[in-house]
């Protein structure tokens, strides 16, 4: 028997973004606000980060991953959040019925008037890159050894080769040899790192552990447990050259090789995606196609600090309780003027994609990422055809996140303005 | 005058330092956004430190593992001693975060702290 029940809004994963977006909620006077949480604890991916490093925006002090999650859980607690801990979402409808289970309750179903979309996103696996070789034991992806080691306590193995040099590979790389084991090299297909440079500085030149750009892995050893890999350098297309191929020994073979946004929920009520995040498309409420559904976090875009996801995450929380508040009308919402956000030449997405004027809040966060490394250019910004702006970096690369900041008091003085452009201009 | 280039470590923003450098003694450091990159670069070239991470057993816990860290940062030298300091030691649940795991790490004088509370079971 399905049991219906119902909230003001329910949050779909208990991580980051799903707390901070609750607590926000709750301060903004939202009524009952349940969060649903798939794993046995609230934290999400903090509590198998316990590096160092979380924080220093939103607390000003350094944290680790777990004393981070905690501030939050803390505070969900004393505002006598509700949640629901092995809980998985199955399914939510297009009019915010949400489907899920556990094992206390079997199967059932929850009435939303608004839904906050954060359940963060998921390690692409070694069958999106297409390794030749055999399939034996010993080949994980980073963030399943993190878990491994830092919550279960298993070394998976004793001998290392990390393919990616996204941050969870280069986290793992130290954290494996502080564990006792040896790792060999890292490998990066692209000329550049995915992670960010203090952890190329702080887990790799610490510990003495080389960065192979250019880079792939094209052959596996091993029937039952991996023996080795073959190594080769690649050329500008990414294909191996011949000739530079070259064997390590290894009985562990770890990938870091990029997050994707988990959206099969989003997906399946409806919400429109955008195909260079994997994420909803959403506008300067965060509100995604579907209104009253609201996304922040990993689900949205994949974030490389976790203090933005927060940030994100309370907005949208205000939001959802100001549309519960508020019960927007439909023409409402159709009747207010909207100005598409667009990515230019060197930049690959901005999120949000549209602004309304009279909706936003007096500061309009707007995040993206570039498509290449571009070094001495300029951020620049245009309404329209008429360029407002134009900040010089020293250097910009795909593995950090970049953004700019736009005011009401700004866009008000546009009143006929369709269009914000965002480009990376080379000096 | 000698230039150094290091990468501040203190946030996930990785500001890129220029030091400026007399035989030994730092004259300026620039390209740093916050307080902490100066003192960063400062350190990182004569005493570098780091604050370690790793994890302990628990006995009697919900969890078979506990986080902990340096309450501070020790010299770089010694982080794989105070590891290796860690291998034996076994925390009794309940563990509170800021709980004392390990007193005077690698003679460091430093704590080895929890940063994850673990109930009992």
């Amino acid at each position: 028997m399905i049991d219906s029940t119902w909230a003001d809004i329910v949050i779909i994963g208990g991580g980051p973004a799903g707390l901070a977006a609750a607590v926000a909620a709750k301060k903004n006077g939202a009524g009952r606000i349940l969060i649903l949480e798939r794993d046995r604890e609230l934290g999400g991916i903090l509590n198998q980060c316990i590096h160092n490093g979380f924080g220093l925006h939103t607390f000003k002090e350094e944290l680790t991953g777990p004393e981070y999650a905690e501030r939050f859980i803390r505070q969900v607690l004393e505002l006598d959040i509700e949640y629901k801990l092995n809980t998985m979402v199955m399914e939510i409808s297009r009019d915010k019925a949400v489907t899920a289970m556990n094992r206390e309750e079997g199967l059932f179903e929850i009435r939303a008037r608004a839904v906050i979309l954060a359940m963060g996103c998921r390690e692409r696996p070694r069958g999106a890159l297409n390794i030749p070789g055999f399939r034996p034991a010993g080949i994980f992806s980073a963030g399943t050894a993190q878990r491994l080691v830092n919550m279960e306590g298993y070394l998976p193995g004793r001998e290392v080769v990390i393919l990616g040099s996204g941050d969870i590979g280069l986290i793992m790389a130290r954290r494996m040899t502080l564990e006792g084991a040896k790792v060999k090299v890292v490998a990066e297909l692209m000329p550049y790192s995915g992670g960010l440079k203090r952890n190329i500085v702080q887990c790799l030149d610490d510990y003495g552990i080389p960065l192979k750009l250019s880079h792939t892995v094209i052959d596996i050893k091993g029937k039952e447990r991996l023996e080795g890999i073959t190594l080769a350098e690649v050329d500008g297309r990414g294909k191996p050259i011949p000739g530079t191929e070259e064997f390590y020994s290894c009985d562990t073979l770890l990938l870091s090789v990029g997050l994707i946004p988990e959206n099969e929920l989003s997906g399946g009520m409806g919400v429109e995606l955008n195909p260079v995040t994997s994420g909803p498309r959403v506008n300067e409420s965060l509100e995604t196609s579907i209104e009253g559904v609201f996304a922040c976090g990993n689900v949205l875009h994949v974030h490389d600090l976790v203090d933005f996801v927060s940030e994100e995450a309370a907005a949208a929380g205000r939001n959802a309780a100001a549309y519960v508040r508020e019960a927007r009308e439909e023409e409402d919402r159709e009747a207010k003027k909207r100005i598409r956000l667009t990515a230019g030449t060197g930049v690959r997405y901005t999120v949000p994609e549209t602004v309304s004027v009279s909706r936003m809040d007096e500061h309009l966060t707007v995040r993206f990422r570039v498509g290449g490394v571009y070094k001495n250019c300029y951020v620049s910004v245009c309404f329209d055809s008429e360029k407002i702006s134009r900040r010089r970096k020293t250097v910009v690369a795909p593995g950090e996140m970049e953004e700019i900041v736009l005011t009401k008091e700004q866009l008000e003085k546009y009143p006929d303005l369709e269009e914000i452009n965002v480009r990376i201009e080379e000096a | 005058m000698e230039e150094k280039n290091l990468i501040c470590i203190n946030c996930p923003m990785g500001c890129m330092l220029t030091v400026a450098m007399e035989g030994s003694e730092i004259i300026s450091v620039a390209g740093n956004t916050c307080r902490r990159g100066d003192s960063y670069a400062r350190k990182e070239l004569t005493n570098p430190t780091r604050i370690v991470t790793t994890t302990v057993k628990v006995s009697g816990g919900r969890e078979s593992m506990v986080s902990v860290k340096t309450k501070e940062d020790i010299p770089k030298g010694k982080v794989l001693e105070c590891v290796r300091e860690l291998k034996d030691v076994v925390a009794a649940a309940p563990v509170r975060i800021g709980d004392v795991i390990l007193e005077d790490a690698a003679k460091t004088g430093v704590n080895i702290v929890a940063t994850k509370n673990v109930e009992a079971k």
